[in-house]
């Protein structure tokens, strides 16, 4: 477990009654990875994301982040700890304006807790803080408008901003890209490029032009394990992945295909 | 419900603050009659509570069914402090009572709050009822600190008078008190709203899982939220208690509970000054119109479930709704439309008084009273028909109207915001 690794989960497993949704997941991530987690629909991507940031307590294993045990907090303690996380479904402060909600964000990590003896509008580093990730995620224009009055594409791009806005340095995106037209998503894909350099990044994502273009490595997950860790490079010749997961798609005959993994597909 | 976020320029800062001071000193001379001041006072003590009630409700999303507790207990704890220093000389002037009562509402916030907080949402609100319920019976069954049925009362001349002459005998002088307690206390409540805290409640409000997942503890921000919340009450207790010099279980009940609730949400839950419009009504409705008719009860939840259906952001959201018109200076294109609206209200108006009144008087005093009965300085027969038929034809026209005015005015409203909507993007 040493401290240049980020994330490191071991030997994670959750049920949900009698049904097992993860199945004995071991993934090591180092700092500065940029980490995507592929699989098809089922396969518990989301899971392993709640999971993560606590969201869900495992059933059992253990998960470390930059070298510090995690297992079993609460979501606040695990962000507190220097993990963020965004949603698949926008999760965002609908009713606050687009400068309130980075504004939210940057609170805790300044410092300011739960204080009623501040008042914000005096809190010169935490307005500049977030006029930089508005900056930063391209919103200025949007600064001042309703979170709720955004466009999809726009909301999306909050809720990037509201997950690195803390300074979280490991950060897990839910399916960024999900319902974007192409060019959003070349759009998202830039933003996350820009804002998590020099930070650990873990994201689901679907799209494989966004995966192959973004991961430094990539994961597979199908039915609760993780069948191969590789470059993407590598994860493209994968006969069992192939098998398992882009074969619908991307290998044609597979005739001695023969999966690694336990093959219960 | 929109983000607490109106911060003026300092001017418009000082203009608003500095009339809102100048209107608490001229009212009691605008209205200047006992009955009147007496109902000022109450007005004030129910705008700091309304306004403590919407930290909760409009701010923090947490709909309490049992404010009450912390208003009232800090009204027992105000009271006793006041008989203390009545009968027992303690030492502690009259003019910071209001303050004691704003502790023993933190207090049991502190303690009760615990409880609440754990849960959000509805079974926060079930428990605030459960709480109330449990102080509300305690209150009946410890008499010697509550008072029993009869409550406990007191005499607010106590202990050395203010300055050497204010010794809140006179009602003008309490008023007085009210009004700077309610002065400090609105400071105080929007200041509040500008502070982290007051912030992270508004995220919490709109998405406490999200909240979480920014380094917060939702929990503890509701707590925090409702402590606050219960000095506030605590103070508007304390301020009862020196404006009634009673206080008995009432103070506690479910019944003002509903009533802070009810006209917070009349007044409007989504801006800052809701609960205080929430407040004026209160006044005018339980104690004005409850002295002109029985059937004030009748016409509150009517025009609740009205509210509630048609206007969910209470009075305060229609005014904010007129903020982009009044800046575009085009409030005067709606004018025609709302003042046909208005005289269809007032139609359907002089439909409803009249058979609610015939219907009140019908079955409560018409035993007693003959089926004559005395409206508006005219006779009317409720047995007979023509009262009836000319209510029937002032509800149609009403209606007919009503129809009119709700298609002009959206068609007016639809005009002059996609004018001003086009005309500020270009």
């Amino acid at each position: 477990m040493s401290a240049s690794t980020a994330l490191e989960l071991a030997d994670v497993r959750k049920s949900f009654g009698k049904t097992a949704i993860i199945r004995g997941v071991n993934l090591s991530i180092p700092r500065g990875e940029r980490h995507a987690i592929i699989g098809p629909n089922g396969a518990g991507k989301s899971t392993l994301f709640n999971l993560v940031s606590g969201r869900f307590g495992l059933s059992s294993g253990a998960i470390h982040l930059k070298g510090e045990d995690v297992t079993g907090l609460k979501p606040f303690e695990i962000n507190r700890k220097g993990l963020s996380r965004s949603f698949q479904i926008t999760n965002i402060f609908h009713n606050l304006t687009v400068f309130e909600n980075i504004r939210c964000a940057v609170l805790w990590p300044l410092g300011y807790k739960y204080s009623f003896w501040h008042t914000l509008s005096k809190l010169k580093d935490a307005r500049e803080r977030a006029d930089e990730i508005i900056e930063l995620i391209g919103m200025k224009s949007r600064r001042d408008l309703k979170a709720a009055l955004l466009t999809y594409a726009e909301q999306r791009a909050l809720e990037i901003g509201i997950t690195i806005a803390g300074g979280a340095d490991v950060i897990l995106l839910d399916e960024p890209t999900a319902g974007m037209s192409r060019s959003e998503s070349d759009h998202a894909v830039d933003l996350i490029r820009k804002v998590t350099v020099g930070k650990t990044l873990v994201m689901v994502e679907h799209d494989m032009s966004v995966v192959f273009g973004l991961a430094d490595r990539i994961s597979v997950l199908v039915y609760g394990e993780v069948i191969a860790t590789d470059t993407p490079r590598n994860i493209r010749a994968n006969q069992a992945v192939q098998e398992a997961y882009l074969g619908t798609s991307v290998s044609r005959g597979h005739g001695e295909g023969d999966s690694e993994g336990d093959g219960d597909a | 419900m929109a983000a607490i976020r109106f911060q003026p320029i300092n001017l418009a800062r000082w203009i608003i603050w500095g009339g809102f001071a100048l209107l608490l000193i001229i009212m009691p001379h605008l209205f200047h009659q006992g009955f009147a001041l007496t109902l000022l006072c109450q007005i004030g003590t129910i705008m700091i509570f309304s306004l403590s009630f919407n930290m909760l409700l409009g701010q923090a999303g947490m709909l309490s069914f049992g404010h009450a507790v912390y208003s009232g207990l800090g009204a027992y704890i105000a009271i006793h402090t006041l008989n203390l220093i009545g009968k027992n000389g303690l030492p502690f002037p009259v003019t910071l009572l209001p303050l004691v009562g704003g502790v023993a509402g933190a207090f049991f916030g502190v303690l009760f709050g615990y409880v609440t907080t754990k849960k959000s949402g509805t079974p926060f609100a079930m428990i605030t009822l459960g709480i109330g319920e449990l102080v509300a019976a305690m209150a009946l069954m410890f008499p010697d600190f509550f008072g029993g049925e009869g409550g406990i009362s007191t005499n607010r001349v106590a202990g050395k008078p203010l300055l050497g002459v204010i010794t809140y005998g006179p009602q003008i002088q309490v008023y007085y008190l009210v009004a700077a307690w309610l002065f400090l206390c609105t400071a105080a409540m929007y200041a509040y709203t500008q502070t982290p805290l007051g912030r992270i409640a508004n995220a919490v409000r709109d998405n406490p899982e999200r909240a979480e997942f920014i380094g917060y503890e939702t929990q503890r921000v509701r707590y925090l939220v409702l402590i606050l919340s219960g000095f506030f009450a605590g103070v508007s207790g304390g301020l009862a208690s020196i404006n009634f010099e009673i206080v008995s279980a009432e103070n506690v009940s479910a019944i003002r509970s509903g009533t802070v609730l009810l006209f917070t949400f009349i007044g409007g839950v989504g801006f800052f000054f809701g609960p205080m419009i929430g407040a004026v009504l209160f006044g005018l409705f339980i104690v004005v119109l409850a002295t002109i008719t029985n059937a004030w009860l009748f016409y509150l939840g009517l025009f609740f479930v009205l509210m509630v259906m048609y206007c969910p952001g209470g009075i305060a959201g229609l005014i904010m709704m007129q903020m982009p018109l009044l800046r575009a200076r085009r409030l005067k294109e709606m004018l025609p439309s709302y003042g046909i609206a208005l005289a269809a209200g007032l139609v359907l108006l002089a439909a409803l008084i009249p058979a609610v009144e015939m219907l009140y008087y019908h079955s409560l005093e018409s035993a007693s009273g003959g089926p004559e009965m005395k409206f508006l300085g005219t006779q009317l027969n409720v047995l007979s028909a023509p009262p009836w038929i000319g209510v029937a034809v002032l509800a149609v026209a009403g209606f007919a109207l009503l129809a009119v005015a709700r298609r002009k005015v959206r068609a007016q409203w639809d005009k002059v915001m996609g004018e001003i909507a086009s005309g500020g993007l270009s």
